[in-house]
């Protein structure tokens, strides 16, 4: 694999660069959230974004999602600057998440909270629905083939008809995976994933995260579980205080020693309690 | 030491409110019945509740009718409620939007009417009452776009305010016929076809009154039947387009929207486009319904408008069970026949419907009919309840 | 124009009168929705009983206008310790009556406020009806005094005369405007302080601000929540005795129109701030007088309402900011 640049400048992205923060800065009042920030998300690989809590790895996906807007600085999607675009019209273009505190549709099925995901790319307007147009009736089957295949893929397949908030907190978590897959994303953010489970869930979360990438989509993921993000991620990217700190692949960013004084003290405490 | 912190009152409050909800009769059950039942049943029952409905007025069955007021004009504003409410359960039962000042549109549409029908130009009612509906969903769209991004609580007062500035703009300007009102509003035409008897009651004891007809299809002052029946058909055609909206991405959007907005935005659901569409839709229904109103009056003023229209609207809506239209629709049946029924107690009518009002909030919180979801979710809650309560015992 | 510059002295000061009792009203408004996210929709019938009771004061009394000074005063103090009494009770009934349940269920807020609704007209029409409720009892001759002509206008006369204090320009401040204001502020100041000082005032402000973590820190949550009612229903009681003492005359649906205007007030100053509604009040009473001195007075519901529009577009939580947790200096 080969090494790039971790200053690099937007002159030094690659072609097979998917996503690219360059030189991104967020100021809220006088606290500085990201400071000066870039790394790039390549096309295909799983990215591991790994820092102690509060190092701005959230306020990472927010920037790169239109929730907020750099101060300074640049975010660019398969080479296009995201500018101004709205969080919706973000997630159409192919980036989708999912929520460190599970944000599902509550009181909408299973299956309906997938849906709304597949929706994202359909056009179906009023006159559509009241006329049940081809169109109409196009989305939706097409909408509800890709739910339930993604539920399939997430092992939800027999959930589809519960109300979210009666999935167990396992289901929960990989329903969010399933919806935001619905969208058809290129590039798929997951926030902390593996939050609350044990071992043996986590293997199998491993796995899928796995799958998923090789269904052909780009992973980037937060994570606090060390062994997990070292055990999935073709390369890390650490941040600290807002700033990135190191980057490469796991071994090497395991043995960095900037990486273990920010983040090894805090790190032995959340692998026990996990 | 955990124990200790946590109030005892915590656990205490839930019980009792298990407790009630299991009191609670099992509403799903007639439901199920109903479903098992092959679709030729089914389809012949819907039939025989529609010809019944359609009936109502020349049934004037006992203890249902009105001694008091036409029994026909009753039912007439009965559905211009089902109406209304249908439309704020749009806005407020799938897309979560608190709209306290819906009687604007109400008002928009039948002032559209009159103005247009009657004051300033004299339109043909066939023009008069898409003009009406397309003026409303303008000024749907024209109060929503500005106020869509407030939060929520704040559309609240807005939505108020809009209301009031309607009611406010039509008794101060000579233009709209300030406080005088507008008279000779044009009702719909007529077509004469044939004359229907009505059944007139002795006790429980029905007989044909061959001299009390109702002639079909005239849109007269004495006889109410028709502005009922076409009211009627107007729920029906909104019915089933709320349910075609329901059963689509715009009604999923709708839903998400209302469950979280953020989440729903970063799944690619424009929420503010779908929020403007939805107040539109509202005002859409709300502008059809007041142009109704205003076409069998004939006569409207501003203090048919009052705010307080818009507060049994939203009473309608939530007491029926915002979000599922049937309760929607029983709800507005309620709140609209309840005060007309009893016209008798006259004076005493409001104080009741308040108490009416606060015991249907406190002892059925959820609605008269809760929508789908509620309900399950309930099921649910109440076995775990029952679970949980099985483990303490043993 | 011209007539707004002509007379803007006498339309600031009675400005801020009617934005003093705003003000006061608002309190009612913002504490309940600071503490609950509630919109207290029966707020303003608290206040309408605790204009009725002031008013019964002075009937029982038997007091006409024009005795003597410290009579007066003896007798508005009166007058203000039941408006106070009553309205505080009522809303302290609210909470229990309409409120407590719903809570205990976590039902939704919008139930919640169907709920005060209902509570509002009850109360409302029960005013409006309560020669019809003396006759049931058989007790009309011994209250007739205090409920007659219930469904018209029920006249206060004020026991102290109106004096001019002072001349601004063309306009002679009264002393009824004086202690209007002056009063309407010290309310304020000394709400303000039992909020940040007292220890009731914390829980209201723990409760404001996470009510859950409050609870786990021993805050009793059920009584902060009757605090914050009982608070609110006696600031709206003294508002509804300042309000007599200029308007001069209740009714049983008066309520309504003042509640709204009163919320309004409070989502302008930025609703769950304490001083935010007294600010609010000020400049809804300034804004409806001014402008209906240029517009024309059938036009004041109007202006008061289109403010209220701007500002949430412009500055959506209000002028203040929200923020009765957060109530620093």
């Amino acid at each position: 694999m080969p090494e790039t640049p971790t200053d690099g400048g937007p002159g030094t992205s690659t072609s097979s660069a998917l996503l690219s923060l360059e030189n991104v800065s967020l100021q809220f009042g006088g606290l500085k959230a990201l400071d000066d920030v870039s790394f790039e998300v390549r096309e295909g690989e799983i990215l591991g974004l790994i820092g102690p809590n509060g190092a701005g790895k959230t306020t990472c996906f927010n920037v790169m999602t239109g929730v907020y807007h750099p101060t300074s600085g640049l975010v660019r999607f398969a080479g296009e600057p995201l500018g101004n675009r709205k969080r919706f019209a973000i997630t159409r273009l192919g980036i989708a998440r999912t929520f460190q505190n599970i944000r599902l549709f509550p009181n909408m099925t299973a299956l309906e909270n997938v849906l709304v995901g597949a929706d994202a790319h359909h056009r179906t307007n009023v006159i559509d629905a009241l006329l049940r147009t081809p169109r109409h009736r196009r989305e939706e089957r097409e909408g509800e083939q890709t739910a339930r295949e993604v539920m399939r893929f997430m092992g939800l397949e027999r959930r589809s008809d519960e109300l979210a908030r009666n999935l167990s907190y396992g289901e929960q978590r990989r329903l969010e995976i399933a919806r935001a897959m619905a969208t058809k994303p290129k590039l798929l953010c997951l926030d902390e994933p593996a939050a609350g489970f044990n071992p043996a869930e986590k293997a199998q979360l491993m796995n899928l995260i796995r799958r998923v990438r090789d269904s052909g989509l780009t992973v980037l993921l937060i994570e606090h579980d060390m062994g997990l993000v070292m055990g999935v991620s073709d390369r890390v990217t650490v941040l600290e205080f807002g700033r990135k700190i190191a980057e490469g692949v796991p071994a090497d960013v395991r043995d960095d020693p900037a990486v273990i004084a920010a983040y090894l003290g805090t790190e032995a405490d959340t692998e026990e309690t996990a | 030491m955990t124990d200790k912190t946590t109030p005892a009152g915590a656990t205490a409050a839930r019980k009792p409110a298990a407790a009630q909800k299991r009191r609670g009769w099992d509403r799903g059950a007639l439901g199920r019945r109903l479903g098992a039942l092959p679709t030729p049943v089914k389809v012949l029952l819907m039939a025989l509740l529609v010809l019944l409905l359609y009936a109502l007025p020349l049934l004037d069955l006992p203890i249902l009718s009105t001694p008091d007021t036409d029994f026909g004009a009753v039912l007439f504003t009965v559905a211009s409620y089902v109406l209304v409410a249908l439309g704020l359960n749009v806005v407020l039962g799938y897309a979560g939007l608190l709209d306290l000042g819906y009687v604007g549109f109400y008002a928009v549409g039948a002032y559209t009417v009159a103005v247009l029908g009657s004051f300033q130009a004299q339109l043909s009612w066939w023009m008069l009452i898409p003009l009406a509906v397309i003026i409303t969903t303008i000024s749907g769209v024209l109060l929503g776009a500005p106020t869509l991004r407030v939060r929520g609580d704040y559309l609240a007062i807005v939505t108020l305010g809009f209301g009031e500035i309607i009611r406010l703009t039509a008794l101060n300007s000579a233009w709209l016929g300030e406080a005088r009102g507008i008279t000779k509003i044009p009702r719909p035409p007529s077509l004469e076809l044939f004359e229907i008897p009505n059944l007139s009651w002795d006790g429980f004891t029905a007989f044909v009154d061959l001299d009390n007809t109702t002639k079909f299809l005239v849109f007269g002052v004495a006889d109410q039947a028709p502005y009922y029946w076409l009211a009627l058909t107007l729920i029906f055609l909104v019915l089933g387009a709320d349910r075609m909206l329901r059963l689509s991405r715009i009604g999923r959007a709708w839903e998400a929207t209302r469950e979280d907005e953020d989440a729903a935005e970063l799944m690619g659901v424009p929420t503010f486009r779908f929020k403007l569409l939805a107040f539109a839709t509202g005002a859409f229904i709300g502008g059809l319904s007041g142009a109704l109103f205003a076409s069998r009056q004939g006569f409207i003023n501003p203090i048919s408008f009052p705010l307080l229209l818009s507060i049994l609207f939203l009473a309608a809506v939530v007491v029926g069970g915002a979000g599922n239209r049937w309760g929607v629709i029983l709800g507005a049946a309620v709140v609209a026949y309840l005060p007309e029924r009893f016209r008798g107690f006259e004076e005493w009518r409001l104080l009741v419907f308040g108490l009416a009002l606060l015991l249907l909030a406190n002892f059925r919180p959820q609605g008269l009919l809760p929508p789908r979801r509620t309900r399950r979710v309930q099921a649910v809650e109440e076995e775990l309840d029952a679970l949980e309560e099985g483990t303490a015992r043993a | 124009m011209s007539f707004l510059l002509n007379n803007i002295v006498e339309l600031t000061v009675t400005g801020l009168v009617l934005g003093a009792v705003y003000g006061l009203v608002a309190l009612g408004y913002t504490l309940v929705y600071g503490v609950l996210q509630l919109i207290n929709f029966a707020h303003s019938e608290v206040w309408m009983y605790g204009s009725f009771a002031a008013v019964w004061v002075t009937v029982a009394l038997g007091v006409a206008p024009g005795g003597p000074v410290l009579t007066a005063i003896g007798v508005l103090l009166l007058a203000l310790l039941a408006a106070m009494t009553v309205s505080g009770g009522i809303a302290l009934l609210l909470e229990r009556v309409a409120y407590r349940r719903l809570l205990r269920l976590e039902a939704p807020k919008l139930v919640a406020l169907i709920s005060a609704i209902g509570a509002s007209f009850f109360l409302a029409e029960l005013m409006g009806l309560r020669d019809r409720v003396v006759d049931f009892f058989g007790l009309r001759d011994a209250l007739d005094p205090f409920v007659r002509s219930a469904r018209d206008n029920t006249r206060f006369l004020n026991p102290l005369e109106t004096q001019g204090l002072f001349s601004i320009g063309r306009y002679t401040v009264s002393n009824v405007d004086v202690i209007i204001i002056v009063g309407a502020i010290l309310m304020m100041v000394g709400l303000d302080q039992f909020i940040r000082r007292t220890r009731t005032g914390r829980g209201i402000r723990a409760v404001a601000q996470d009510s859950e973590a409050a609870a786990l820190m021993g805050v009793n949550r059920d009584r902060v929540i009757r605090a914050t009612f009982l608070v609110g229903g006696v600031m709206a009681g003294a508002a509804a005795l300042l309000y007599l003492m200029r308007f001069g005359v209740t009714r049983w649906d008066a309520g309504f129109l003042l509640g709204v205007k009163a919320f309004t007030a409070a989502v302008l100053g930025g609703i769950g701030n304490v001083r935010g509604a007294l600010l609010g009040g000020f400049v809804l009473g300034l804004a409806e007088n001014y402008g209906s001195a240029l517009v024309g007075s059938q036009w004041r519901d109007v202006v008061a309402f289109l403010l209220l529009v701007v500002i949430l577009l412009f500055r959506p939580t209000g002028l203040l900011g929200e923020s009765l947790g957060r109530a620093r200096a």
